[in-house]
């Protein structure tokens, strides 16, 4: 028998032990398709807390966690392990590799930064042409993917192959109130999750999804939840924080989300127009415990939501999000009260989760 | 009791002027399950939305055939409201700012609207984020909308004799058609089952699982169709008042070969007019029927429609009432498609 670690009271906080957690998933080089780093340490983490874990073909790393209360209603649950970032795709030597971009990432945020490359994280640089050099036309052109190199010296060619992942150097810091890292997207979710299936509440079955290649296209997602068959299903992913003023000085009525303000309940993107039952449990489910709360506005992106609720016959789904600055640069921002009240609201509502919600009409 | 057997065009009228975007279906599906369900065997609504009524039971030589209407239509969705109560929107669907502008918005909650529109410099194009709705409201605390609320065009049922307009045509008319298809055909062998689906608008995504669920062995969309027939309009053969168009493409599928040789072999056996429709851009439910599970045959019954996805989208009376013609003629009889 697992060792569960039950309770119904979940208060949950950022101590060292989580911290360390937290750091030690948003440092890996876990880009889509080679999710093997932030897998270890799920499988790890959840090892002595569940019965039935199971990766996929796919890598989607698969935990059902049954609860004990009568009439649990089926929940599937998605954080995903990967991040947008850098595949190496030619060796021109003396350590210069041509690179591409796997998954959103903006060209302009390239130059100039370090990378680590491979699961041994060897470091390196992209580089460009000093300032010194350049004329003042050549300094108005953003410079194109393929004309940008990974630097890693010479010497070190060995270490790093054609097909290795790569992603931005940043090491997680906590910066007073926030955290900065490159992969708070969507490694945040991922904690959380783990969260969740230490801390289960006992009246549903949590099946919860780690999932693969969301970056490009919510494709672990797909497999993930037609093996679950789950009757609802919630994304759990990170979302812009377009929230400073405007610098023309118009107001901003597109900030999408703001920081401090809470966990970003989904109501519309481009792949899933939230579940109206649902949104409304999350909503319901803030006020009763009295944790802030946002609407993120309606807009373009994405989560696995996309592809769970087309699944089989359907599924109602919903996505939260934390709210973040910067997201898919080497540097995003959150608050850390947005994180744990992200967590208390998912918590929250699943111990309100009774299939009345969903008031779904049975055959007649 | 007596079945509920309001005619086609007070079913088609009642329809346009119900609002239902994709994804705010609920007020819409009650609407169509109140008027057909004593019609049907059995009724019921998965978990998506999608409204699924079964009329028949699979008897030796028949099919499970599934037929599928969308019930969304196109909208708006509020991102934000301003300190002055403006608010700005996203469209939820194909929606173009010239069809907005000045247009008439009915929100879920009956709260109605304006399109107003930001000045333009010389020369520039409207852009949707150019748009703002205006509700009447003097500030964000007296507006009775907030982010997320939905909204439709608001637009009278228009009856000009040969001809009907309407908003949301698309793809109410083939709703109308349907139902009428389900009250009139006597399903003989085969077990049919009407589907009326969610949030078309947005990538087929009802048919999607009602596909799955259904686990049809033939699929039929019922969805409406551009034509080429205004002045300087689109190349295309399809014209108002020609007949159903039976869908040979568009940009979603490829309709089954065999399916539409069955509907045009059904068409000629009633002498009916139909027209041959090679859609350039667009897509229905039936490319979601064919990629269900293991693949299913699946065409598309088309209703030649002028102005689609604007507040005045125009049918031929005859196209409509040809249409059900040959829907219930496909249905009532076993299916051989050779």
């Amino acid at each position: 028998m697992a060792k569960n670690d039950i309770s119904t009271k979940f208060n949950p906080r950022l101590g060292k032990k989580e911290i360390d957690l937290l750091t030690r998933l948003c440092n890996t080089v876990s880009v889509s398709g080679d999710e093997q780093e932030v897998r270890s340490i799920v499988l790890e983490e959840l090892r002595d807390f569940t019965t039935v874990t199971k990766v996929d073909a796919m890598g989607n790393v698969l935990v059902r966690r049954e609860g004990t209360g009568e009439d649990r209603v089926r929940v599937m649950i998605a954080a995903h392990m990967d991040e947008v970032g850098f595949m190496i795709v030619k060796d021109e030597g003396d350590g210069v590799f041509e690179f591409r971009v796997i998954g959103g990432v903006d060209p302009r945020q390239l130059v100039g930064k370090p990378v680590i490359i491979g699961r041994d994280h060897v470091p390196g640089v992209i580089g460009a042409k000093a300032i010194h050099l350049t004329t003042p036309e050549e300094r108005k052109q953003v410079l194109k993917v393929d004309q940008l190199r990974v630097d890693i010296g010479p010497g070190g060619d060995s270490k790093v192959k054609v097909g290795d992942r790569a992603t931005f150097a940043t090491k997680l810091a906590i910066l007073g109130p926030s955290i900065r890292s490159k992969a708070l997207d969507d490694r945040l979710g991922v904690f959380n999750l783990i969260q969740l299936v230490k801390h289960a509440p006992e009246n549903v079955d949590l099946l919860a999804a780690f999932t693969v290649q969301e970056e490009l296209g919510l494709r672990g997602a797909k497999t993930a939840a037609y093996a679950f068959d789950p009757e609802i299903g919630i994304a759990m992913d990170s979302t812009p924080a377009n929230d400073l003023a405007h610098y023309d000085g118009l107001p901003n009525t597109s900030h999408n989300t703001r920081l401090g303000n809470g966990p970003a309940i989904y109501l519309m993107d481009r792949g899933t127009i939230g579940d109206q039952r649902l949104i409304k449990w999350l909503v319901d489910s803030a006020e009763a415990g009295k944790i802030p709360w946002q609407f993120r506005q309606p807009g373009m992106g994405g989560t696995d939501a996309g592809e769970i609720h087309k699944t089989r016959a359907g599924v109602p789904s919903v996505s939260v999000s934390v709210p973040q600055r910067y997201l898919h640069s080497a540097a995003g921002l959150i608050r850390i009260e947005d994180e744990l009240n992200t967590l208390k609201l998912i918590h929250t509502a699943l111990t309100r989760l009774d299939r009345s919600i969903l008031n779904l009409q049975e055959k007649k | 009791m007596a079945k509920k057997n309001n005619s086609l065009w007070t079913v088609l009228q009642t329809l346009v002027e119900t609002p239902g975007p994709s994804g705010s279906e609920h007020v819409i599906r009650e609407k169509i399950k109140a008027e057909i369900q004593e019609h049907a065997d059995e009724i019921y609504t998965d978990a998506l939305g999608n409204l699924i009524a079964r009329k028949g039971t699979l008897k030796e030589g028949g099919k499970r055939i599934m037929i599928s209407a969308h019930i969304d239509e196109i909208g708006l969705m509020v991102t934000h409201v301003d300190d002055n109560g403006f608010a700005r929107f996203m469209p939820i669907g194909g929606i173009s700012p010239l069809t907005c502008l000045g247009g008439r918005v009915l929100f879920m909650n009956v709260t109605q609207g304006v399109i107003g529109m930001e000045r333009l410099e010389k020369d520039e194009h409207p852009e949707l984020a150019k748009l703002f709705i205006d509700t009447g409201a003097t500030s964000r605390a007296d507006s009775k909308i907030g982010v997320g609320d939905v909204c439709g065009f608001e637009r009278p049922f228009l009856d000009l004799g040969k001809r009907l307009v309407a908003k949301s045509m698309d793809d109410r008319v083939a709703a109308a058609i349907v139902m009428e298809a389900l009250k009139e055909v006597r399903p003989g062998t085969n077990e049919l089952y009407f589907v009326f689906s969610v949030q078309e608008e947005v990538g087929i995504r009802g048919a999607i699982t009602a596909a799955y669920g259904v686990d049809p062995e033939v699929g039929l969309a019922v969805d409406v169709t551009r034509t080429g027939d205004t002045p300087l309009g689109v190349k295309m053969e399809v014209a108002l008042g020609n007949g159903p168009a039976i869908k040979v493409r568009d940009s979603s599928f490829i309709a089954d070969p065999r399916v539409v040789k069955w509907m045009v072999d059904e068409a000629k056996a009633q002498k009916l007019p139909y027209q041959m429709e090679v859609l350039e851009a667009g897509g229905t439910d039936g490319a979601a029927i064919q990629r269900t599970r293991a693949g299913v045959p699946a065409g598309c019954l088309s209703i030649p429609c002028r102005y689609i996805h604007s507040p005045s989208e125009m049918v031929d009376r005859d196209d409509v009432e040809n249409s059900v013609k040959l829907l219930v003629g496909l249905l009532g009889k076993p299916v051989s498609l050779g």
